[in-house]
């Protein structure tokens, strides 16, 4: 009993206390540097899902997970496909694919305004070069998020393409021999009976990490539209009321509820692949 | 289906600068027991795998009865495979395991289709495969363990799968990778027995590899002997063992390994022995140093023969080792094979004197190859 005290302590300091503390703030009307504050109940809460803003939060960090997370999971899983199957260009596609990985979003989005921008940008210019009217992906509110989605996208593929590459690196040879004796002579029927099977634990992995980090999406919204109409994200808004106008006890409750919506994902979604994946 | 010969023609294979497989020529006939049998490295798992269709050859054919699959894919080769892991698929039950190869051959491409399948699958076809994996599930005494996944068997029982599933849709002909290798000792043995009844109530063609001579020994038909990507020697077990063609082969066969004494073929084609002319003599032109070769069996206690000192005694049950040391020579060891129970000739001091029947003897010339030998009248000792 002796032994486990330090861990004990470490894990009250680094994780339960604050979220205790957390859970306290977010039924108070505790502002940062307030002399006095009071125990409101849920009204917070109450606040939060009536308030069209947080709302709106909610609904477009939604949509943008609804991008990310299938076309940043199912792409990456096509590209380690290919880079699998080089030889000797493996490695350079491998980290062509990671850079971004690496790379800082904050930096990153810079390149990205200048890319997007409608006068100055390549791609505008690609566009009207088709002879297309130019788009305003960082102006117009309704393509606030599809463009942070691919931006979102850009940023996951390289990460979610090396766990798969380590997932198929990881499947026995023989299975892969097996079924091409077994009559496997299209390469669909082999995916189907060995790799995606086999790819089951690997891809649960980057599922829920994506999801995660879909729900997480911050850095961009905060460089590029500084959370403008259209672009309003949970983590955003949150950011907004904690920092910016000091509604901590709101924000805490908001907190909560991101945490909340996290944990529900990836629970819900470990249980219902855990039936299906074998180890 | 009948089984089917596989007709293998000048296959070579080179891994870069080695080449692994050196000119192959090998006819297995329809129905047989053939193993391949050598030393990790031989080339015997490459040639395997060329044969499956899953490494292709640089040079040569293979053919299957009278088709030439040399260009085919494994697929379509009709051949089942063993492989030593066994290579079951982890995700699926024993049945789905077994029907694979059937729902791959028999149903359409989009009834193979998860979901999909269900619904475009005829119901028929569906039955005609669950009866055949059943019937192969009865064959191999799996019936119970239909509904399992792998990793809830032992060894055994994935081994088992593993066969049922290769069976299943009666192959040309049965393609085993050191399938036993995995198993504990005392399984290992049970399953020879098995193997060898499958094949006598198939009577399917199986070609089976293995570094194991007991495996090859015990179940082949013939044997083919590899080494350094070259066939030794092919031929039944007890060619093999009597008549070994080339000193690998006469190392290779048998438990314990063979006896080899450095011997000389003199100028006029005698045989010497310790500086002794044995009375025999070597047909052929071969002449210089040479190798004799006796198996334990043929070593027995002599009052005339070699002095030598017993290192160690091992009992085998019905027989006995004895390990030992030749008082003139300490760098050779033989190993002498008696009926365990009985008195050794071994005096007080360890030593023993041993001799040999010299109609047992394996010759070998400077070239490693067999050398015929004669028996003079006269012996001239």
């Amino acid at each position: 009993m002796f032994f486990v005290f330090p861990a004990v302590l470490l894990l009250l300091a680094i994780y339960i206390i604050p979220m205790i503390v957390l859970a306290a703030f977010s039924v108070t009307d505790y502002q940062l540097g307030a002399l006095s504050t009071s125990f409101i109940g849920l009204e917070n809460f109450r606040k939060a899902f009536a308030d069209p803003v947080f709302m709106r939060a909610l609904l477009n960090t939604v949509i943008y997970a609804v991008i990310v997370i299938p076309v940043g999971v199912f792409l990456a899983l096509g590209i380690a496909l290919l880079v699998y199957n080089r030889k000797r260009s493996r490695a350079f596609w491998e980290i062509a694919y990671f850079l971004p990985v690496t790379a800082t979003l904050v930096a990153m989005a810079t390149v990205f305004q200048f890319l997007l921008h409608p006068s100055l940008g390549p791609v505008n210019a690609a566009i009207t070069w088709f002879g297309f009217e130019p788009v305003g992906f960082l102006s117009n509110p309704s393509l606030l998020i599809p463009t942070m989605a691919i931006i979102g996208i850009w940023q996951v593929l390289g990460f979610n393409m090396v766990l798969f590459l380590a997932g198929l690196t990881a499947i026995s040879k023989d299975l892969h021999e097996a079924v091409r004796i077994d009559g496997a002579k299209n390469p669909v029927d082999r995916f189907l009976t060995v790799t995606w099977p086999m790819l089951g634990p690997t891809t649960m992995f980057v599922v829920v990490t994506t999801s995660i980090s879909a729900f997480k999406v911050f850095e961009t919204v905060a460089v590029l539209t500084k959370g403008r109409s259209g672009s309003e994200v949970l983590l955003y808004a949150l950011y907004l009321e904690g920092f910016e106008y000091s509604n901590t006890g709101y924000a805490a409750s908001l907190t909560l509820i991101f945490l909340a919506i996290v944990l529900i994902l990836s629970i819900g979604q470990t249980l219902h692949m855990d039936r299906k994946v074998h180890y | 289906m009948q089984p089917q010969s596989v007709n293998i023609s000048g296959i070579g294979k080179g891994f870069g600068a080695d080449d692994v497989l050196k000119g192959i020529d090998l006819s297995i006939r329809p129905g047989e027991f053939l193993s391949l049998v050598g030393m990790s490295g031989c080339g015997k798992s490459t040639l395997l795998r060329i044969i499956a269709g899953l490494e292709t050859a640089d040079r040569g054919t293979i053919s299957i009865g009278n088709r030439d699959v040399t260009e085919i894919d494994p697929a379509d080769r009709n051949l089942a495979m063993v492989f030593q892991s066994y290579a079951l698929y982890p995700h699926m039950t024993v049945r789905d395991n077994i029907a694979t190869p059937l729902r791959m051959r028999r149903l359409p491409f989009f009834a193979r289709l998860p979901l999909l399948g269900r619904v475009v699958a005829k119901a028929e076809t569906l039955r005609e495969i669950d009866a055949s994996v059943r019937q192969a599930a009865d064959v191999l005494q799996i019936s119970h363990l239909l509904d399992r996944k792998p990793a809830q068997l032992s060894g055994g029982q994935r081994q088992r799968v593993a066969l049922a599933r290769a069976l299943v849709r009666s192959p040309a002909a049965f393609l085993m990778d050191e399938p036993l290798s995995n198993l504990d000792a005392k399984l290992r043995a049970h399953m020879r027995g098995e193997l060898s009844n499958l094949h006598d109530r198939l009577g399917a063609t199986f070609i089976y590899v293995t570094h194991d001579q007991i495996e090859a020994m015990t179940m082949s038909d013939r044997i083919a002997l590899m080494s350094e990507g070259r066939i030794e020697q092919l031929g039944t077990p007890d060619e093999l063992y009597q008549a070994p063609a080339t000193l690998t082969v006469a190392r290779f066969i048998g438990t314990p390994s063979i006896n080899l004494l450095p011997a000389e073929i003199d100028a006029s084609s005698n045989i010497v022995l310790f500086s002794r002319k044995l009375g025999l003599q070597a047909d052929g032109t071969s002449r210089g140093p040479a190798t004799i070769g006796i198996r334990a069996e043929d070593i027995f206690p002599a009052t005339d023969g070699i002095p030598a000192r017993v290192l160690r005694t091992e009992t085998q049950g019905a027989d006995r080792f004895v390990t030992c040391q030749l008082v003139d020579d300490t760098s050779i060891c033989l190993v002498m094979r008696e009926k365990a129970g009985t008195t050794t000739g071994v005096d007080s001091e360890g030593l023993i004197r041993l001799g040999f029947s010299k109609t047992q003897i394996h010759l070998f010339g400077s070239d490693e190859k067999r050398c015929i030998v004669r028996q003079l009248e006269q012996v001239m000792a």
